[in-house]
């Protein structure tokens, strides 16, 4: 007990005494979270809106690959981008294990399926009659396209939330393909299971506060678009 | 409800910039203060160091290695993992240079071609730890031979964390278990896979016993219910060795750099700073040097 009270009168002061190095920290992992879930977006929502709507031979294969891969266990995700990137693996020549690249590419290979597979999802349904809606009102191609994700952006903004969520709340993935290293690609959850392991709990709470935090607004967020 | 959402993105995209910069180019550290101005030399590449839990847990690293990065303008990855992980890192070309500890698999490697100009750096020692009121027994029956407190153990069934990760600590481990004679197994037996600190809060958690470092030990003392039962045995001896991962076994690897770093961790002043480390602190040296 004494441990939770000490580690959150130290967690509440580290926060509050712009200790650079748990700022960074935190920047780190917004930022790896953030570029993962745009990258991961433009090759997502288009292919989740074409599986969606599209008839094609072995779409029901891919629509069960697609929904197995939501639930991909993240350090199957991260073992599978360090055997590539490996100097010793097919892209080792890239030399970016251990590098916040690295950690991106695992984190996409973890939310392109969530984010595809809720589009798909969500498109399934009315996807049809709104293109056939647009296509009477003479829509082209690229226009279509996008006609589409206007309609389902609400769908599409939760797909991008959850998957911005998975991201910074992930831990086992990013520890092996970034190396917990300090100032470089220490992440969040790293951070936490290395203070942990120290025995350092207060820094460990601290920035367990400030994920818990953001995974509030994430969900706010979440809950406002699916309200809209 | 748009405009909260474009406000959050907005504040998101923002700390994302602002973050990104310190985060993502990591930049040498700057010199504290006029105290001791090492003379500025040419600057490396960054270096990845593969290493074991225990040099980093204990704090040793972030004490020595802030001198060669202001030294050669340069950035240490440190890769802190246990020494069978880091080994295999160094076969895969995945690092620059080897802090390990595990003399016999750190010979062979380099016989094997995948390291090259090994050289001990330190040493500290192991020591067998519990809980207090010591329920095996050890201390009194065991004294110092550390593979009699293993028989011991397996022979009451008292509850023993082991590291489980292939890491220097738990080779070293194994081998005592084989000097006693037992073959550890059963629901006494724990195997924990984590590094040494977490080995060491779980043994405390547990109330086990669990063989540790002593640097990481006295780093965590504080924190945990756990007090020395076992020590001065010879055979707990851990030598801490420097290897330069071969540079002609894969492309990318940063020679130079880890030239400089062996140069670097074995000359007097290093030296001297590591036999100071924890003194302050702990009252005695974490890790005793020995370069060869």
């Amino acid at each position: 007990m004494e441990n939770i009270l000490q580690g959150f009168q130290g967690a509440l002061s580290l926060i509050f005494s712009g200790n650079r190095e748990v700022y960074s920290i935190i920047g780190l992992s917004l930022s790896v979270s953030f570029i993962s879930v745009v990258i991961s977006m433009v090759i997502s929502v288009p292919a989740g809106i074409v599986i969606g709507m599209k008839e094609f031979p072995l779409r029901k294969a891919v629509i069960m690959i697609i929904n197995t891969l939501m639930g991909l266990p993240p350090v199957i995700a991260g073992l599978f981008v360090y055997l590539f990137l490996s100097r010793s693996g097919p892209l080792g020549y890239l030399g970016i294990l251990h590098s916040p690249k690295a950690m991106i590419i695992a984190q996409v290979l973890l939310i392109v399926p969530i984010i595809t597979g809720i589009t798909m999802a969500a498109v399934k349904d009315r996807g049809t009659l709104v293109k056939n809606t647009a296509y009477t009102l003479g829509a082209e191609r690229m226009q279509m396209l996008w006609i589409l994700i206007k309609e389902f952006r609400t769908s599409i903004g939760s797909s991008l939330i959850a998957g911005y969520g998975r991201a910074i709340s992930e831990v086992g993935a990013v520890m092996l393909v970034g190396g917990n290293i300090k100032g470089y690609t220490r992440v969040m959850t790293t951070a936490i299971v290395l203070e942990t392991n120290m025995g350092n709990f207060d820094q460990a709470i601290a920035i367990g506060i400030v994920l818990l935090i953001l995974f509030f607004l994430i969900n706010i967020i979440l809950q406002r678009v699916q309200g809209a | 409800m748009r405009k909260v959402f474009a406000i959050v993105i907005g504040l998101l995209l923002i700390f994302t910039l602002v973050s990104c910069g310190p985060a993502k180019t990591p930049q040498p550290q700057e010199p504290e203060g006029p105290g001791e101005q090492a003379p500025q030399e040419e600057t490396l590449d960054p270096i990845t160091l593969a290493t074991t839990t225990s040099t980093e847990n204990s704090g040793l690293l972030g004490e020595i290695l802030p001198h060669f990065e202001e030294k050669y303008s340069t950035k240490v990855n440190v890769v802190a993992v246990g020494t069978g992980q880091a080994m295999e890192m160094g076969k895969n070309g995945d690092a620059d240079v080897l802090l390990v500890h595990a003399e016999a698999t750190e010979i062979q490697f380099v016989n094997d071609g995948y390291g090259v100009d090994r050289h001990r750096v330190m040493y500290n020692d192991f020591i067998i730890v519990g809980p207090e009121d010591d329920p095996a027994d050890l201390k009194e029956t065991a004294g110092a031979d550390a593979a009699k407190a293993l028989a011991t153990m397996s022979e009451k069934q008292a509850p023993f964390a082991s590291r489980g990760d292939d890491s220097g600590t738990h080779k070293k481990e194994l081998e005592l278990w084989k000097a006693a004679g037992v073959e550890p197994a059963g629901d006494w037996y724990k195997s924990v896979g984590q590094g040494m600190g977490a080995t060491l809060n779980f043994a405390s958690e547990q109330e086990a016993y669990t063989m540790t470092d002593r640097a990481t030990y006295l780093s965590m003392r504080d924190d945990l219910d756990l007090v020395i039962l076992v020590e001065g045995d010879e055979r707990m001896f851990n030598q801490y060795g420097v290897i330069k991962v071969n540079p002609e076994k894969h492309e990318g690897i940063n020679k130079k750099g880890a030239d400089k770093f062996v140069e670097w961790i074995i000359s007097d002043e290093i030296l001297e700073m590591i036999s100071e480390f924890g003194k302050d602190e702990y009252g005695q040296s974490l890790f005793v040097p020995n370069a060869d």
